[in-house]
């Protein structure tokens, strides 16, 4: 699943050239150090440069990257001592939303996340990270065994949206997403969600209710995909990039619309360069959350949740 | 009917061309009389197919002659993210719904009486946006669950919705979260929660308020469901049956309580109201 993306060539290029030097200097035909130091310090300015000029439909290109870390990254990167739970105890086990206990830090939680593959055969076991009712309803579960244990929930969300399948339908998609919204608003311990990739509508937002929402600085949240809407508003999906802009679908736009609370930053070069250094930003904001959220008796917490999504839209009166 | 506005009606109907007269009903294909089917509250007489009503219709139906009392009339879409899509500005197709169908919103919010029963309701009007939910929308139903949890009046909200407004990006999204909020509330109050679902119900406001009732009633093969029947069949690359996605299908599944013909609606909802217990009282120990 190799896919370069077109306006990160001038970093690839300098990425592919430096790769090459540094493999001959580690077979001993040195005498490049001080070229590959100079490209070093090139490839930096490149990758800023690159990165501060990104257009929303090039964010999502990123958000969506096959090498952009996916929820098992982090479990791995982040969280210690993981216990997944698996089942909605009605049907099934969902592949594409995963979850259980597990610590982060010092702070024991909830941890529940849609988890896209790695690869083919992953994606498919996983359905793409795209989750049917009994992965929401799993979720649910979960977050209702984490209020009787009074555990903080973490929610992860990266996926294009709830499973559009027969079986989806037949065994109530709308009706677990629905559920989900109605129960979080309610739910008796703190929620912290996080968009770390895809944020894709009713099927993010069934984990995404949350008393603080965070999203990584390249991750999207939308209400359509880009490629949904041009599909019906412009009638032509070729004008995606179009939508994409309009949409305002990138975390500095959330932020100005009050949908989220705080953007985790990347470093230059994205998530997929370098999962580990945007893990560890993501380890100490999500903690920091987790420690206020729990100073809060459960009252007020779930009164603020309230007023929170109550004042979500905007509007003439 | 008086005889002088009776021979109006005649001299009116002699200039009606065909089209005036016949109306072709969605559900047989059969022609027939447009008077019938509005007599027949906009269901076709032959087949029982349902056809749409306006949020006034469907208010005078349902509420006792008189009793709708409308409230947040004024909130009206404002265009937050300055939507511009390939047909023109978000704020154009606004006026031109708002000019259309003299709303300002795509759900009338009020409370009214039902055979005296005093509830609060929300009534979506298909013809605004496609009844799609926006900012207004959501912050309308909203507002009318809390009234009712305030006050303790039952609930009834009659979607006819395409889903979420594009037009209102992230925003849409959200009234998912902020109307299901106050449905939880209603729970917590243990205040009654009536969900009516009439053609269409799908997208997100079936992912929302719609299916999340204490009883869920629908009106006979309502198009009601998640995805469009179009992106499934790509995702699974087979035809659909043909009943898939109404509401038969998912009272087969599991998930409405009833199909309620619209003469029977009034009635049915009156049945189901006398059952909440409103002083409390407790039964056994």
């Amino acid at each position: 699943m190799e896919r370069e993306l077109d306006f990160e060539k001038p970093i690839l290029e300098l990425e592919k050239t430096l790769e090459k030097l540094r493999h001959h200097e580690s077979q001993g035909r040195g005498g490049h150090r001080s070229l590959i130091e100079t490209l070093e310090k090139q490839l930096d300015a490149v990758r800023k440069e690159v990165y501060r000029n990104i257009t929303p439909w090039q964010t999502v290109q990123i958000a969506r990257h096959p090498h952009r870390p996916v929820l098992r990254d982090y479990i791995e990167d982040i969280f210690t001592d993981f216990v997944e739970l698996h089942g909605d105890r009605c049907f099934g086990d969902d592949h594409g939303l995963i979850g259980g206990f597990a610590m982060l830090g010092d702070e024991k939680v909830m941890l529940i996340g849609h988890n896209k593959g790695k690869n083919v055969e992953e994606n498919i076991k996983r359905n793409f990270g795209m989750s049917r009712p009994e992965g929401y309803r799993k979720a649910l579960r979960l977050m209702r065994l984490a209020e009787k244990y009074n555990l903080p929930v973490v929610t992860f969300i990266d996926t294009a949206g709830a499973f559009p399948g027969l079986d989806a339908e037949e065994r109530g998609q709308h009706e677990a997403i629905g559920r989900n919204l109605t129960e979080m608003a309610r739910l008796q311990v703190p929620i912290v969600a996080v968009v770390t990739g895809e944020g894709g509508s009713g099927g993010a937002l069934g984990i995404g209710v949350g008393d603080v929402v965070l999203m990584l600085q390249y991750a999207i949240y939308s209400v359509i995909s880009p490629e949904g809407c041009a599909g019906i508003l412009w009638r032509d999906g070729s004008f995606s990039a179009q939508a994409a802009e309009a949409l305002k679908l990138t975390s500095a736009s959330l932020l100005d619309l009050g949908v989220i609370d705080e953007i985790i930053p990347e470093p230059p070069g994205g998530a997929h360069r370098f999962p580990q250094q945007t893990a560890d930003t993501m380890r100490s904001v999500v903690l920091k959350h987790l420690k206020e959220l729990g100073a809060l008796t459960t009252v007020k917490l779930c009164a603020r949740r309230f007023e929170k999504f109550s004042a979500m839209g905007k509007f003439i009166e | 009917m008086g005889w002088f506005s009776k021979s109006e009606v005649r001299r009116d109907t002699q200039k009606l061309s065909r089209d005036d007269i016949w109306i072709r009903c969605q559900g047989c294909r059969a022609h027939v009389f447009k008077q019938d089917y509005y007599d027949n509250l906009n269901v076709c007489p032959k087949c029982s197919w349902h056809g749409k009503l306006t949020a006034a219709e469907r208010i005078n139906l349902t509420f006792d002659a008189g009793t709708f009392d409308e409230m947040n009339a004024s909130i009206r879409p404002s265009d937050p993210l300055s939507f511009v899509d390939g047909k023109g500005p978000y704020t154009e197709k606004v006026e031109q719904s708002r000019v259309k169908t003299g709303l300002n919103e795509s759900v009338v919010t009020g409370t009214g009486r039902i055979n005296g029963v005093q509830v609060v309701a929300g009534v979506m009007d298909f013809r605004f946006l496609g009844g799609s939910l926006g900012s207004g929308t959501g912050e309308k139903i909203l507002r009318a669950a809390n009234y009712a949890c305030e006050h303790k009046l039952p609930y009834i909200v009659f979607s006819a919705s395409g889903g979420a407004r594009m037009h209102e990006g992230i925003l849409s999204l959200m009234q998912m979260a902020k109307t299901c909020a106050g449905i939880a509330r209603l729970d917590e109050k243990k205040v009654p929660y009536i969900s009516v679902l009439t053609d269409p119900t799908t997208g997100g406001v079936s992912a929302s308020y719609a299916l999340v009732g204490d009883v869920n009633i629908a009106e006979p093969g309502a198009l009601v469901g998640f995805a469009g029947r179009r992106v499934i069949e790509v995702t699974i690359k087979q035809k659909l049956p043909d009943n898939f996605q109404t509401s038969e299908f998912f009272l087969e599944h599991g998930f409405i309580d009833c199909i309620v013909h619209r003469k029977e609606m009034k009635q049915t909802l009156y049945r189901i109201l006398s059952y909440y217990n409103r002083s409390g009282r407790h039964h056994g120990t």
